[in-house]
């Protein structure tokens, strides 16, 4: 006898509430792990979380580091609602980054208007291309798209490892596997004097209002969704499930790919091995905890990068290691999957009452 | 030449033994209908506590392993509350094991950064390791290499001559036939994949106490990853994993040995080998569609509540 009985329905106010649940049990367990390393939980979780935006610089910070994380899981999001999982947008975001970087690389010196769009672009195409690897594998040889994008995101670490130690290093950079600083004409504008907040993120409010309008106005998103709920459905409605699998796929590494150009086009300015802090991995918990809802997703992207910048002031103010960023969000996406079996189903009740004496007595009465 | 093919050969069975490991771990729990994408996870958390065990109680390996297993066991628990009791997508809590996984290991990993551990000295066997050429190469190996022949050995016979293997294949068969003729779906899930769990967390203590003994953050990098993809490559049978998991651990040698053999790649290239060799043999594997539907668990990925 399972602890658990099928809904009759889906509860809809149980799939919103599953976030802030899970975020609620995140803290609660946070609490918990400082007091277990000796630190006050309340001073320790005032650290992480309130002194980051004690600033105007921090507001930045967060919007700097939510930015990359909001895009990629808005592509994300496109397949997930079609059940095609790409887990490797990190790696569409390095070649992404490889590409446009490429481009800021092979037109050093130019103070062409040029570079910066045609660095987007590039990276970009070469996102997409990265994602449509494992969508062509999919659909020609039905290879599993979980284990080939992952397997695709170690090549591309290679790859940019290759090239920051070999045909991209820089010359006079003692020997460190980095490309040369880019120039202005290869940077985002910054908005604001000061911050390292840069134009990159009108893309991503760009994609945020692109990805709503889709997936509440078109068809397209309606059909991939059929697609994902009732396969058998979307054969018989005349859906394609190859367009799908091709869509999903090109839309995410488009996203990541961008995402890409936005950070070493922005503050990284280079092209290194540490381009991404594993927002293409952080960003699949985004997508799932804004429950694939564009909206949603930012602010799940803001919370999320709350967590990397929480990560690096508790690092500096409470000498906790970097890595305490890394546990939150996998506790947070542990909560927030054991909330989410409460959509579905809800606890059995010990004893059933029987559905007829029920009715007997409101007749009575 | 013979010496360089004899030094990879040599080179290539401690190099297949986690994969070997995590592998059938990971076979057994498909077996049942059940997978769990989180080796990766649970081989770092294997990983890490028991380089912690082996440095803390000063044993070295003899404790190192022990105790990888059973924090590899433990997270396999986590995995079955979420995906086998609250049926929670198994996708998705296997790919949060890991994420939590490689958070869990590099937050405790970070007090370990500068120890080493002095590994295990290899065990001849006798008589067998007295064979001219090819005997010094496969009979002069760490003690867990053969341990693992052992544990496949153990995982074939189990599957194939036992009563209860013919229940855990049942279970991932047809799962509502198995309870409905009074068999404990959940509870046989729940063993298989603490088997997984356990495999899987001796496979990355193997990693960090005997393989390369001391602690890298990632240090698994992508191998429990691979192992999930050794079972496709498998058809869910142990001997084609043996064969799979030696033949991966021979490429992911090959750029150490890359020169002598006179092969003038970039070292990063090489270094991509194995993970590009994984999804050229998804491709071929999965290919064929019939062959595939007739080997895969018919109840793979799918949750089961009895009612």
């Amino acid at each position: 006898m399972s602890l658990l009985e099928p809904r009759p329905q889906p509860s809809q106010r149980m799939r919103w509430l599953a976030p802030p649940l899970a975020i609620v049990l995140t803290l609660l367990c946070g609490a918990i792990l400082f007091a277990l390393l000796g630190k006050s939980p309340a001073h320790a979780l005032r650290v992480f979380f309130i002194d980051p935006l004690r600033s105007s610089y921090g507001w930045t910070e967060l919007l700097l580091k939510a930015g990359p994380l909001i895009l990629i899981a808005q592509g994300l999001a496109v397949g997930f609602r079609a059940r095609i999982f790409n887990i490797g947008a990190e790696g569409q975001l390095i070649v992404g980054a490889l590409c446009g970087g490429g481009v800021a690389i092979l037109s050093q010196g130019s103070e062409a208007a040029w570079v910066l769009p045609a660095m987007v672009l590039a990276g970009g195409l070469g996102g997409a291309l990265w994602g449509a690897i494992p969508a062509w594998l999919k659909t020609r040889f039905n290879a599993e798209e979980t284990l080939t994008t992952l397997m695709l995101s170690y090549v591309a670490g290679f790859l940019l490892a290759y090239m920051v130690n070999g045909p991209w290093r820089d010359p006079d950079g003692m020997n460190f596997p980095q490309s040369v600083m880019f120039g202005d004409a290869a940077l985002f504008p910054i908005l604001l004097e000061g911050t390292r907040l840069n134009a990159s993120i009108f893309i991503v409010l760009f994609a945020v209002l692109g990805f709503w309008l889709f997936n509440a106005r078109s068809l397209l998103a309606y059909q991939l969704e059929v697609g994902g709920l009732a396969p058998a459905a979307a054969r018989y409605a005349g859906f394609s499930a190859q367009r799908t699998v091709w869509l999903s796929l090109l839309l995410s590494g488009l996203t990541a790919g961008l995402a890409g150009v936005g950070e070493v086009a922005g503050p990284i300015g280079q092209l290194n091995l540490n381009l991404s802090p594993g927002y293409g991995y952080a960003a699949i918990i985004v997508a799932y905890l804004g429950r694939l809802h564009a909206g949603g997703m930012v602010l799940a992207g803001l919370l999320m990068a709350l967590l990397y910048l929480g990560g690096e002031s508790a690092q500096v103010a409470l000498q906790t290691p970097a890595a305490i960023t890394g546990l939150f969000q996998g506790l947070l996406l542990f909560f927030l999957l054991a909330a989410d079996a409460f959509v579905d189903y809800r606890l059995r009740r010990r004893s059933r009452p029987a559905a007829a004496p029920t009715v007997e007595v409101t007749a009575h009465a | 030449m013979l010496e360089h093919l004899l030094a990879i050969l040599a080179a290539t069975l401690p190099a297949a033994t986690p994969l070997l490991l995590a592998g059938l771990g990971e076979l057994v729990v498909e077996r049942t209908g059940v997978i769990n994408l989180g080796v990766e996870g649970m081989m770092l958390i294997g990983a890490i506590a028991g380089f912690a065990c082996a440095v803390e109680t000063g044993l070295g390996a003899a404790a190192g392993l022990p105790a990888g297993a059973l924090a590899g066991m433990a997270a396999a628990l986590l995995f079955a509350v979420l995906a086998l009791s609250l049926a929670a997508s198994q996708a998705a809590v296997g790919l949060a094991l890991t994420i939590f996984g490689i958070g869990l290991s590099a937050f405790i990993g970070q007090h370990y950064v500068s120890d080493s551990l002095p590994g295990l000295a290899p065990l001849s066997l006798p008589g067998f390791s007295a064979i001219p050429w090819l005997g010094p190469v496969l009979f002069h190996q760490d003690a867990m290499v053969y341990l693992s022949l052992c544990l496949f050995a153990l995982v074939w016979w189990g599957l194939a001559r036992t009563r209860l293997g013919l229940l855990l294949k049942a279970v991932g068969e047809a799962p509502e036939a198995a309870h409905a003729i009074g068999y404990r779906v959940v509870a046989l899930r729940y063993g298989a994949v603490l088997f997984g769990g356990a495999m899987a967390g001796l496979a990355g203590a193997y990693l960090s106490t005997v393989y390369t003994p001391l602690w890298v953050q990632n240090m698994t990098a992508g191998r429990g990853w691979i192992a999930v993809a050794l079972v496709v490559f498998a058809s869910w049978r142990p001997a084609r994993l043996l064969l799979g998991a030696y033949l991966f651990g021979g490429v992911t040698i090959l750029q150490f040995h890359a020169q002598g053999l006179g092969l003038a790649l970039p070292v990063q290239l090489l270094a991509a080998l194995p993970y590009l060799a994984t999804v050229v043999v998804l491709v071929l594997i999965s290919r064929d569609r019939r062959a595939l539907r007739l080997n895969l668990p018919a109840s793979l990925g799918k949750p089961f509540l009895p009612g």
